[in-house]
């Protein structure tokens, strides 16, 4: 008996992997040619992609759909505000504030892990609007109106823009490069295992919590350090707008689109809600309903998204993140 | 603090019969509806329009939104929620986000953003009151509408309890194959429940545009106070329902009394703490009870491994 071995990977992912390579370093110099506008578009679009790429992990890859994770988006910009009034420059508080999101997650993921699907969706949330009211009581965020980073703006606009921009890009490709490693690796085929059947994943000897907490508290941390990056082009800190649901929304759309539990379907679902959003965005609510039903029909009709339509037709799953046994 | 007591459990009514159409929704047709919170407020616009756009008697506006909810209800089942619950968990959630996201925008650019409200249209209800020895006012309104929260709450039990319809959707609730075997069609039996709990969701937005001011993005609040008065009384029993709703009404009466911001922070708390304490409870009884767990948890830490 030959014993079986996992396949080395296609021709066609490898094509794809040298790809995106050319495109991080091609956006890594375009700064040099491009104008204010794309420059500050883009960034836009590279927090979007880091949103979307870590509720995938969380929802497509760990079956956690939290509907919370604007609560890390807050919580990061929060501890920022706090870092950077206490006198840390406000580049590293981004990543130290995400960090302390992140602790923030860890803390919470002995309590809400141990819920059931429904359950951890709405508890998650309760959770983001318990921490947003208790934010709002610090002075400092002076209730509802917020506060800005003020120390930002000792910086030169040219420079500010450029560095939050190489900062996006690099995140952004460290998130989607760390989620590859991850995936690949011993969490990603136990994550796997227990989104498809936890009792069975538990069978055979995973200790799903230690799994789910990993994921949850890594995707915190990406979302977190999404949230922050946003908060530094933004510069305003409002509670209602970092801690507000529509994160969660923005994410599940993007996901859902995409393809949930495919590797480059959030990819793909970013660029369309992007893309949406400079064409239609002036409509405001009309085009927020348009997203909504959009939604619906996908969930109800096309649930596997765009990268559904082309495994529909026969074909493997570019970049998957499955084991391919052959002999 | 008797007063903040009293209101609170008026208040208490009001948050039964908005959790009650979720708590019908999750217990007979296994769904959570996240979208539960617009129906309300979709429920109050409706009944607005008819008073301001129409020019109707509040009474015979409530009268007609009520079961314009309830076709909404009956609709939304057959079209969207049928289709998702085949798909797992995940995607009635993803879904009724959407469905969510879709209200509340759509409601946005047809009745525009600003507050709404019946106070104006229902006389000197809003601010009229009894006085009760000691010096205690409660208000007509409230006092009302707990009334009509206990009476609509009873009526739904007796129609659970009492009647064909009852029995066929307690039979889909315990077991639905088993309930489809004696004849009982569960898709008749969803409907109905979809269309009781949006009606109810209704209902519950029609006093709170009555008390205070509706907006088109009030929904995801509701929703959030309608699944706390769920989870703390109970899944699945109306009379939990109530009592969830009134522990709710009375955390915030008595946050309030702290601070004007505590109100819904003491709300989320009790919910929280009560969510903490079924987990503990059913991690304690996974190992054998209090006793066996807090033994294992000082002398033998590696017991603690079992079921987590």
């Amino acid at each position: 008996m030959t014993k079986a071995h996992i396949l080395p990977m296609p021709v066609q992912d490898r094509l794809i992997l040298w790809a995106a390579l050319a495109l991080l370093a091609g956006l890594a110099a375009l700064p040099l040619i491009a104008s204010a506008l794309v420059v500050d578009k883009l960034t836009y679009l590279f927090i979007l992609i880091m949103f979307a790429a870590m509720w995938n992990l969380l929802a497509g890859y760990a079956g956690l759909v939290s509907v919370g994770q604007q609560a890390f988006i807050g919580l990061g910009g929060y501890a920022m505000v706090r870092m950077v009034d206490a006198g840390l420059p406000p580049f590293p508080a981004i990543f130290l504030g995400a960090l302390a999101a992140g602790m923030v997650a860890w803390v919470m993921s002995w309590f809400v892990l141990r819920m059931k699907a429904g359950e951890f969706a709405i508890a998650t949330w309760v959770i983001a609007e318990a921490i947003r009211s208790m934010v709002s009581f610090d002075p400092l965020i002076q209730g509802e109106t917020g506060t800005s980073i003020t120390a930002l703006n000792a910086y030169a606009p040219e420079m500010r823009r450029l560095t939050i921009y190489l900062l996006s890009l690099l995140s952004m490709a460290f998130m989607i490069w760390g989620a590859w490693a991850l995936l690949h690796g011993r969490t990603g085929a136990q994550a796997q295992a227990i989104r498809d059947d936890e009792e069975a994943a538990e069978s055979v000897g995973i200790t799903t919590f230690a799994v789910k907490q990993r994921i949850y508290v890594l995707a915190s941390i990406g979302c977190a350090v999404a949230g922050t990056l946003w908060l530094a082009s933004a510069i305003t800190f409002q509670p209602r707008t970092s801690f507000g649901v529509q994160w969660s929304v923005f994410m599940l759309f993007m996901v859902l689109v995409g393809g949930i539990g495919t590797f480059i379907g959030p990819i793909l679902g970013a660029l369309l809600f992007f893309a949406l959003q400079e064409i239609f965005g002036d409509f405001g609510a009309w085009y927020m309903a348009g997203v909504g039903i959009v939604a619906i029909l996908f969930a109800l009709y096309l649930p596997n998204g765009i990268v559904g339509l082309w495994l529909n037709k026969g074909r493997a799953e570019p970049l998957s993140m499955r084991k391919l046994l052959g002999k | 603090m008797l007063e903040a007591i009293i209101q609170g459990t008026l208040l208490g009514g009001y948050y039964a019969v908005l959790a009650a159409g979720l708590s019908l929704m999750f217990g007979v047709v296994r769904f959570i509806n996240l979208a539960h919170g617009d129906m309300a407020v979709l429920g109050a616009m409706i009944a607005l329009w008819f008073v301001q756009g129409a020019g109707l008697h509040v009474g015979l506006a409530i009268a007609l939104t009520l079961p314009i909810m309830g076709a909404i209800g009956w609709a939304m089942q057959r079209m969207i929620f049928e289709r998702a619950l085949r798909g797992g968990f995940l995607i009635p959630i993803l879904t009724t986000i959407g469905l969510g996201a879709a209200l509340q925008n759509g409601m946005f650019g047809l009745f525009g953003s600003d507050t709404k409200s019946l106070g104006a249209y229902i006389g000197n209800l809003s601010w009229a009151s009894w006085e009760i020895p000691g010096g205690i006012f409660i208000g007509k309104l409230p006092g009302y509408m707990f009334l009509t929260a206990i009476l609509v709450l009873g009526a739904v039990h007796l129609l659970l309890t009492r009647t064909a319809f009852g029995r066929a959707v307690r039979a889909t609730a315990t077991d639905s194959e088993a309930a489809a075997l004696c004849g009982i069609d569960a898709r008749r039996v969803h409907r109905g429940a979809a269309a009781i709990a949006v009606a109810l969701a209704g209902l519950a937005g029609i006093f709170l545009a009555m008390r205070a001011q509706v907006t088109p993005f009030a929904g995801p609040m509701l929703l959030i106070f309608a699944f706390e008065a769920v989870v703390i009384g109970g899944i699945g029993s109306l009379r939990g329902t109530l009592i969830g709703g009134i522990a709710l009404g009375l955390a915030q009466s008595l946050g309030a009394m702290i601070s004007p911001q505590f109100s819904l922070l003491a709300g989320h708390c009790v919910f929280l703490a009560v969510l903490a304490w079924r987990l503990l409870t059913g991690a304690a009884a996974d190992r054998g009870g209090w006793r066996a767990t807090i033994t294992a948890l000082v002398f033998h830490k590696s017991m603690l491994r079992g079921k987590s």
